[in-house]
């Protein structure tokens, strides 16, 4: 099994992350792997952490009943699957689908939280890496809600 | 041949029609009389439905190629009756206006291509020159988003794009089925994907205004500098030479002094509602 605290600096979300900072993360990470198909995740499902992608991608998708769910997003290496464990009741409010084999590097959300209780250097660091990427993906979902290639643009 | 009356347009037939997806075409156009004026990528016609009115409309193709290619999707009465025109019908033609896609300040550095929806016909008049020269650039990106698989253009094509290997193709759609086996996402969030140096890097873009804002930023964010971002913008137009006014963008002519225009000139224009 490849060394999570090195994967873990070498993902682009934790790039040029302070390397104590890494050590304490890699004590909650392991490397998983999927084959592609399979939910990672089910919408309403305890959120017990996040995913780092390092190959493969995946499709965030919503379930509607007696239709064909709709895929939401699709995230890719180099991205973060999960930001669900941040906020209570910490449940995932959609289903992740593997679409491709996936390998990626698992972080225990509770595992996280404790030591974000004791260590305020490592909780800000987090604020600081997952509310730009809150940031992102809201205007990302704007736009999509502007339907911009579908309507007209007066 | 083209007109001394500059409002005149010269008579145009439809040689080939090619359906890109439900609501868009491209026409291969000939002239009646007279040669193809020449063109450069990313200047615009204005097209004449014979008596339902002018519109402009970009050239998707390239001078010297065969017909004059326009992408044309039907939102109203002038687009829908060019995109019922078929191979013999005639249209009236003037042109060409407006300012080109800056290719040759682009050589040397690596170029991105950020398209949405119908802004991919104005991009393919510029990518398929700057393949044609592949040497004379660094890496070459396009990135291409639309509302859904079945509004994609250009299916063929872009599948030989996409298995080339000196071209990154970057296609993401907002929505889509599971039976979708691309990116679902929108374009800007596709940046940060894309393979390329900043500080050698110009990035051309065309699509509806409120994404080319978004993919403007994320540029920024990026690290491009903003006098190598150009946009294509879009302004109602009637003279299409700078003498009605219709088209006026604050001290500019979008039909003169666009409709490509660099990013540092009208990000300050971008921002005022009114215009
Ligand atoms: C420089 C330039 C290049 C252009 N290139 C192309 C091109 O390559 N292909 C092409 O099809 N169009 C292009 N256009 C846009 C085209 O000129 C307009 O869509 C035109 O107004 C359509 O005229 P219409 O009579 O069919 O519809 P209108 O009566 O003008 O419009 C009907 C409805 O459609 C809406 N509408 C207008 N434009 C658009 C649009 N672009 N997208 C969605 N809804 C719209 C209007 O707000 C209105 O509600 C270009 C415009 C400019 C300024
Ligand atoms: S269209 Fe008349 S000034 Fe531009």
């Amino acid at each position: 099994m490849p060394d999570p605290k090195a994967a873990l600096a070498g993902h682009p979300f934790f790039s040029g992350i302070d390397p104590s900072i890494g050590e304490t993360l890699a004590e909650c990470a392991h490397e998983v792997s999927f084959p592609a198909g399979r939910f990672l995740a089910r919408e309403g499902e305890p959120a017990s952490g996040f995913l780092l992608l390092e190959c493969g991608t995946v499709a965030l998708e919503l379930h509607r009943p007696g239709r064909m769910p709709i895929v939401l997003e699709t995230l890719h290496e180099g991205e973060l699957v999960g930001t669900s464990w941040v906020i209570p009741p910490y449940r995932w409010s959609c289903d992740v689908r593997a679409l491709d084999p996936i390998r990626a590097i698992a972080v225990d959300a509770r595992c996280l939280r404790g030591k974000s209780e004791f260590d305020p250097k490592l909780g800000y660091e987090l604020l600081k890496r997952f509310l730009p990427l809150f940031v992102q993906r809201l205007e990302a979902v704007r736009l999509q809600l502007l339907d911009v290639y579908g309507e007209t643009p007066t | 041949m083209r007109s001394p009356d500059p409002f005149v347009p010269s008579l145009f037939r439809v040689d080939r029609v090619w359906r890109e997806s439900a609501d868009t075409v491209t026409l291969g156009l000939l002239p009646i009389q007279g040669e193809i004026p020449a063109f450069r990528s990313g200047q615009f016609f204005m097209l004449y439905a014979f008596g339902i009115g002018e519109i402009p409309v970009s050239v998707s193709g390239l001078w010297g190629q065969g017909p004059l290619l326009h992408t044309v999707r039907a939102v109203g009465p002038v687009s829908q009756a060019l995109c019922r025109l078929r191979p013999g019908d005639t249209l009236g033609v003037r042109g060409p206006y407006g300012s080109p896609w800056p290719l040759p300040q682009a050589e040397g550095g690596d170029l991105l291509l950020i398209a949405g929806g119908l802004g991919l016909a104005p991009l393919r008049s510029a990518l398929l020159p700057a393949l044609a020269e592949r040497e004379r650039y660094g890496r070459i990106a396009l990135l291409y988003g639309a509302r859904s698989p079945a509004d994609l253009l250009f299916g063929e094509e872009r599948g030989d794009w996409s298995s080339r290997g000196d071209l990154q193709v970057e296609v993401t759609v907002d929505h889509a089925s599971p039976a979708w086996r691309g990116s679902v996402g929108v374009v800007p969030a596709r940046i940060s994907h894309t393979r390329f140096a900043p500080e050698r890097a110009h990035a051309f873009v065309c699509g509806p205004e409120v994404m080319m804002r978004y993919s403007a930023a994320a540029l920024l964010g990026a690290g491009v500098p903003p006098a190598r971002i150009f946009l294509s913008l879009e302004r109602n137009m009637k003279c299409a030479f700078a003498v009605c006014g219709r088209c006026q963008f604050g001290p500019t002519f979008v039909c003169r002094d666009g409709p490509v225009f660099s990013y540092d000139r009208i990000a300050r224009l971008l921002s005022i509602r009114e215009l």
